[in-house]
């Protein structure tokens, strides 16, 4: 109803103060004349009535323009069906994530605007003071206003490039609450449910693979956020995590979007990583988990998304199929280059080869510089740990 | 809704430039220019003179100060511009990334403050007197 709202009244804050006093009015009339046939036509009507009144009050207090007020007048029947609702939230979705926005603004637009999280809740999962995310929105509302962004559904000469904007604002959303330690992840936690809701919203309304393929991917990874730290909030690796917490119907239903998507033959880097996160979902444990299709579709990803963490991956799958020595010399051959020296995970996962190599003076290196790199406290927690335990069994 | 293309370019790229590779970017450019003409986009277009050729002036306390150039250096300068009539910021976008330069340079597009009509004040004041 916001997003019909906005289409029709051309404003956000407009829209939100109207569906407001919307809901107000429907509060008191509603209870004396019971709720009407199509509740949310008569929300958006009524709403469209309050944004008119508004306007006129403010142009009889102020000196402002009157066209405004003509043009919502003239404009058609408000509400058509349900069909044009969803063709709004559409809408609504690709000019909040519109590249001509600032990425940061355009996750904290779309969370406000499109999942209807307040300004204070956004702030507080994304550690922002509410000021500064409150300034950020009203500076994104000024562009779509003075920059005079289209509200509109992109053309398909333009679809892949404003739908790669849209996935990616989708899954930034999903990692922010699925990288956050647990501890004071409540909130953050939140986020990837939100990341999901938004991505079945978006799958609803254009199913194209590759929107189908981060759905998954973000489910896929959803279902083994209870097997992901212990009690404490310690991180517990994948080869370690007790499978049987594992969310069974969300790995289901993971799995079957992968393969509709893989159907289509137009899938993409987000497809090809669900797959490799189902073929790990599907696998009893670690050992019998099938690490040469693993590697065989990093190869894949790699050609078609290549980038050094990507290379990262693929080496710690090889590590698991061919021995760790091999995956350690591919580690290093991506540091020697100059590429992530700076990524704390590329030395963890080289202090774990060096590790299982029995190379320990080696590890206990690499995983100070892993130490050093990293701010996040469960991370530290679980590398501090790892040290302690080389450290034993090598007394220096 | 009118927006400007800023064009930023690298001027000492075009020094080295060899003869045919500069004459195709000019037959690039006068058939952009004609295709943004025929499709109504197209209000003005210049090519600028090379950066050393601009002055700058600044008028502090009253005095006025003249100087030679910007004074930054960027790698990129103001090459020349188009000022055009678009629908919304897409449609101003797709005019935008056919400019020529676009694949050597950049293309900046800032939208043109539009001020209301001026016959604004009469009706404020009979509004007022109304009311």
């Amino acid at each position: 109803m916001l997003a019909t709202l906005i289409r029709l009244l051309d404003d956000f804050d407009l829209a939100e103060e109207a569906l407001h006093d919307a809901f107000a009015a429907a509060v008191e009339q509603w209870e004396t004349e019971g709720v009407p046939a199509n509740p949310r036509a008569w929300l958006v009507s009524t709403g469209r009535f309050k944004a008119i009144d508004r306007l006129r009050r403010d142009a009889r207090l102020e000196n402002v323009d009157s066209s405004m007020i003509d043009k919502i007048e003239a404009s058609p029947d408000p509400f058509r069906s349900d069909d044009e609702l969803e063709d709004d939230r559409l809408r609504l979705i690709f000019t909040c994530c519109h590249p001509a926005l600032s990425p940061d603004a355009r996750i904290a637009l779309t969370l406000r605007e499109v999942c209807g999280l307040t300004t204070e809740e956004v702030a507080h999962a994304f550690l922002t003071p509410p000021p500064t995310l409150a300034q950020r929105i009203v500076r994104a509302k000024s562009k779509i206003r003075e920059a005079r962004i289209p509200y509109e559904i992109p053309e398909r000469a333009e679809l892949p490039e404003r739908l790669d904007s849209v996935l990616h604002v989708i899954y930034l959303v999903f990692n922010e609450g699925y990288l956050a330690s647990s501890g004071e992840s409540l909130t953050r936690a939140d986020l990837s449910g939100e990341a999901i809701r938004l991505g079945r919203l978006v799958a609803e309304l254009l199913p194209e693979p590759e929107v189908i393929g981060l759905l998954a991917l973000m489910i896929l990874h959803d279902a083994r956020r209870a097997a992901r730290s212990g009690p404490a909030g310690e991180i517990i690796l994948l080869e370690d995590q007790d499978r049987s917490l594992w969310n069974r119907a969300q790995i289901d239903e993971g799995v079957e979007l992968v393969e509709r998507a893989i159907q289509s033959h137009r899938f993409g880097p987000y497809t090809q990583q669900a797959a490799i996160a189902a073929v790990h979902a599907e696998a009893r444990d670690a050992k019998s988990t099938d690490w040469r299709q693993i590697v065989g579709l990093y190869d894949v990803l790699l050609r078609t998304d290549p980038s050094p963490v990507v290379e990262l991956n693929r080496a710690a799958a090889v590590a698991m199929s061919e021995g760790p020595a091999a995956g350690l010399a591919l580690i290093d051959s991506i540091l020697v280059r100059g590429d992530l020296v700076d990524y704390h995970l590329a030395h963890a996962a080289r202090g774990d080869l060096c590790r299982r190599l029995g190379r320990v003076a080696e590890a206990i290196v690499s995983y100070e510089t892993a130490l050093r790199l990293t701010t996040q406290t469960a991370e530290r927690d679980f590398m501090t740990r790892r040290l302690e335990e080389l450290r034993l069994t090598s007394p220096r | 809704m009118k927006y400007l293309c800023l064009i930023y370019d690298d001027e000492r790229l075009f020094a080295t430039t060899p003869k045919p590779e500069m004459d195709k970017m000019m037959s690039e450019y006068r058939a952009f220019g004609e295709s943004i003409k025929k499709s109504g986009h197209h209000i003005a277009g210049y090519q600028l003179q090379p950066i050393d050729t601009a002055t700058t002036l600044r008028s502090r306390n009253g005095k006025v100060s003249t100087t030679d150039g910007p004074f930054a250096e960027t790698k990129e300068q103001l090459g020349g511009f188009y000022l055009i009539e678009a629908k919304d910021l897409n449609d101003a976008l797709q005019v935008a990334s056919r400019i020529p330069s676009v694949k050597t340079g950049s293309i900046e597009v800032r939208p043109i403050v539009e001020h209301q009509a001026t016959a604004k004040p009469a009706e404020a004041l009979a509004g007022s007197s109304a009311a």
